[in-house]
């Protein structure tokens, strides 16, 4: 793979005319937002890592987009990172983030008592509940970047972390390349078992790179909580259960993830964070709370009023297919989740989901009895 | 992507076995020579261009490879790979090219008036005849490595080349990012056309970066000589028509490179060679002539049962003539087998007189005649 310093280096030879990229097809964040300037500005910085512009941007060149969706086009390849380019990242942050501004500050709040309700989501229509958010450890490069080296210390340190937790957290861990057929077809039919990446969102990232090499997943006992080991980020951390008790989900899902930082932090291995960025992660997207809470709802009428996309955007709420980005809705079940990830805490955005969703089963039951919902439709949040 | 020199300096923190890849499941060429003593020599090297040994082995450490196919599994990013890494790669190249010795010495010979015959290879038989090789410009990184400033000057320069050729050389290129519909839909017909590697071995090594950008088709009026601008190598040059007639095919791959050779040469850039590695390409698999010839051959009779109880597989044979064969629909694609310790003409002989043999032998046993005396020995 090409993108040495000492070969940064000697890209300098060419011009800014040459070395920069051909976006002219393009439709990404970071097409949108990368001129010759910034190009010419940037491209002879690197990270202490030894991170250069053309690693940061290499997928949103090599994948142009979509009309319809917009994709970030861009990854951090460490902490540094996000400093070093800012002027690339910071207005490709303003604008997947709402206009997040480069002078923000982002509030982090994991204390789940601060929820208000979430455990009476109807279960006959809210099939399951389920919160996620992903974790980097200081210190390491993040996935597009890291050595075998790095990747087998992160999941050395994440095996001791994850064993030591205790009560409804013990738990076992099934690293990719040492998994039975046995174990394998288990984790699939638990929905649980991660693939090397097929996207070549991810593939031009260099995030399969060493498959499956120090790779894993580990779930406890109840497989209520479970962490993705150096897929898409180092840490992927997981809480879910059938049903409707967000409320639940959330407690572990809090608890889970303070009682693992600790155990990091014990080994001066802390989460990657700051007052400006919240969560470091490999996604820009991913900034702030790194968090998408959502649920399995049952609303096939809810899903064909004129009004649904609407609705959902003003609670701040998001549709997927059942499974997850770039899927589609199966009889009519939708995946309904926080859209924000920056700007606004955890419970800020679990709250958006339980409040949102129960707002949008009432509409569903309403719909049923063949009763209009106009009075209902949200101001936008 | 990781592959940076402060990044590899930054892996030295962690030990030889820590960064040593898990080959256990591996069957490529690069895992079967690599070892924990290798690595930790090489770990810290990069060439001139800042290409790593990791950079190196990437695409061999995520492709583990197949039961029965060997692949390479190793890379170079520029023509210093071989030198920097020569420790593991002359290994690899040994195994790849039947015990090529890092000693040893490779013959280049493109003077088409050294091929004898080839002219004559039945087309009632011979569909199609085909030469290729690769090229790589001299002071230019090859695929895997190489930034986009560099490809589109690689891109440039060929035009440049391409542009002069007159005669039945006289062509066109077709930049494939600014390519109509028609354009492309009459390069696929034609066969011509190539597209954004999907292979997982290409991918992994870099290969596809900034796709489409400076990739091109150059191809002659006549459609029989065509030339591939960074693909997987900075040029693929492809000779070719129907029939059988190979020494036409042959004539004019030795033409044409030659003619191209000259033009780089008026612009100050050579190809990338050497007297023990021949031609300098992106996988050490295509070393020396880089060259593949063969032929397109309908052959029905050696594929019937009753004959192969006879003389089993038939094919296999021609191993020892060194030609390489695949079948589809009762055509077989024959080759040479062999890239590095042979020279152009000396490969391109070996198909035309295994071609000729086998048209023979078909023939033979469509009379029910035998065909035991005509049975080849190893060359």
């Amino acid at each position: 793979m090409p993108f040495g310093n000492t070969h940064n280096n000697f890209k300098l030879n060419y011009s800014l005319d040459d070395e920069f990229p051909d976006l002219s097809q393009h439709n990404n964040h970071m097409a949108k937002a990368l001129t010759k300037e910034i190009y010419a500005k940037l491209r002879d910085k690197q990270t202490p890592t030894g991170y250069t512009l053309d690693d940061v941007i290499q997928t949103g060149v090599d994948n142009p987009g979509h009309p319809f969706i917009m994709t970030v086009g861009c990854v951090a390849g460490d902490e540094e990172s996000y400093d070093v380019f800012k002027d690339l990242l910071d207005p490709v942050i303003s604008d997947r983030h709402g206009g997040y501004k480069a002078t923000d500050k982002h509030r982090t709040d994991l204390n789940h008592e601060n929820l208000k309700g979430g455990d009476d989501l109807d279960p006959n229509y809210v099939v399951s509940s389920r919160v996620r958010t992903g974790r980097s450890i200081k210190g390491y490069s993040l996935p597009p970047h890291n050595s075998r080296g790095e990747r087998r210390a992160i999941e050395k340190l994440s095996i001791e972390a994850l064993n030591s937790l205790g009560g409804e957290f013990k738990g076992k861990y099934y690293p990719l390349k040492d998994m039975t057929d046995q174990e394998q077809e288990q984790l699939i039919a638990d929905h649980f078992l991660f693939d090397k990446p097929v996207s070549p969102l991810l593939l031009a990232a260099g995030m399969a790179r060493d498959w499956p090499d120090a790779r894993g997943i580990w779930h406890n006992d109840e497989k209520t909580f479970l962490v993705w080991v150096n897929e898409e980020d180092h840490l992927r951390v997981i809480s879910m259960q059938q049903g409707g008790n967000m409320r639940e989900v959330f407690r572990r899902f809090c608890l889970g993830l303070k009682k693992i930082e600790e155990i990091f932090k014990k080994h001066n291995h802390g989460f990657m964070w700051n007052e400006h960025l919240g969560f470091i992660l490999t996604c820009p997207s991913n900034l702030g709370t790194g968090l998408r809470g959502g649920v399995h709802v049952k609303l096939p009428k809810l899903s064909t009023h004129p009004k649904f996309e609407e609705i959902l955007t003003r609670l701040r709420l998001q549709k997927r297919g059942t499974g997850g980005v770039d899927t589609a809705s199966v009889g009519g079940v939708f995946d309904i989740s926080n859209a924000d990830r920056l700007g606004s805490s955890e419970v800020e955005q679990v709250q958006l989901v339980v409040d949102g969703v129960k707002l949008m089963v009432e509409m569903e039951k309403k719909l049923e009895k063949g009763e209009a919902i106009d009075s209902m439709i949200p101001s936008q949040k | 992507m990781p592959f940076g020199n402060t990044h590899n300096q930054l892996k030295m923190k962690y030990s030889a076995a820590q960064e040593f890849p898990d080959l256990s499941k591996h069957n490529n060429h690069m895992a079967k020579v690599l070892t924990m003593e290798m690595y930790e020599r090489l770990r810290d090297k990069q060439t001139p261009s800042g290409f790593t040994l990791d950079d190196v082995i990437q695409t061999g450490v995520d492709n583990p490879g197949h039961p029965f196919i060997m692949t390479v599994g190793c890379v170079a990013g520029d023509e210093e790979t071989y030198v920097v890494f020569k420790d593991l790669l002359d290994p690899v190249i040994e195994d790849r090219h039947g015990g090529y010795k890092p000693t040893d010495k490779h013959k280049t010979d493109l003077n088409p008036d050294h091929l004898k015959g080839g002219d004559d290879l039945d087309p009632n038989y011979v569909l199609s005849s085909r030469v290729r090789t690769g090229r790589s410009i001299r002071g230019f990184c090859l695929p895997p490595h190489c930034s986009r400033g560099e490809r589109r000057t690689i891109e440039k320069l060929s035009i440049d080349a391409l542009s002069s050729l007159g005669s039945d050389l006289k062509g066109k290129y077709y930049a494939l990012k600014n390519m109509t519909e028609e354009e492309q839909q009459r390069l696929i017909d034609d066969h011509f056309l190539f597209d954004k590697p999907v292979s997982p071995l290409l991918l992994a090594s870099g290969m596809a970066r900034d796709w489409p950008d400076a990739r091109g088709i150059w191809h002659n009026d006549s459609k029989t000589f065509l030339v591939w601008v960074n693909e997987e190598d900075h040029l693929r040059v492809i000779s070719m028509q129907k029939g059988g007639n190979m020494k036409e095919v042959f004539t004019r791959f030795c033409t044409g490179l030659t003619k191209i050779e000259a033009l780089f040469k008026q612009k100050g850039h050579e190809f990338m060679w050497n007297e023990h590695l021949g031609y300098v390409l992106t996988c050490p698999s295509n070393l020396g002539t880089g060259l593949r010839g063969g032929v397109h051959v309908k052959l029905l009779i050696p594929t019937l049962p009753q004959f192969s109880r006879v003389y089993g597989n038939f094919f296999s044979l021609f191993k020892f003539c060194g030609v390489d064969t695949a079948a589809v629909g009762g055509v077989f694609d024959i080759s040479n087998a062999d890239r590095l310790g042979f020279s152009e003409v000396e490969l391109v002989q070996m198909v035309v007189d295994g071609v000729k043999l086998l048209v023979e032998m078909e023939k033979r046993l469509e009379k029910g005649q035998s065909i035991d005396d005509l049975m080849p020995s190893q060359k």
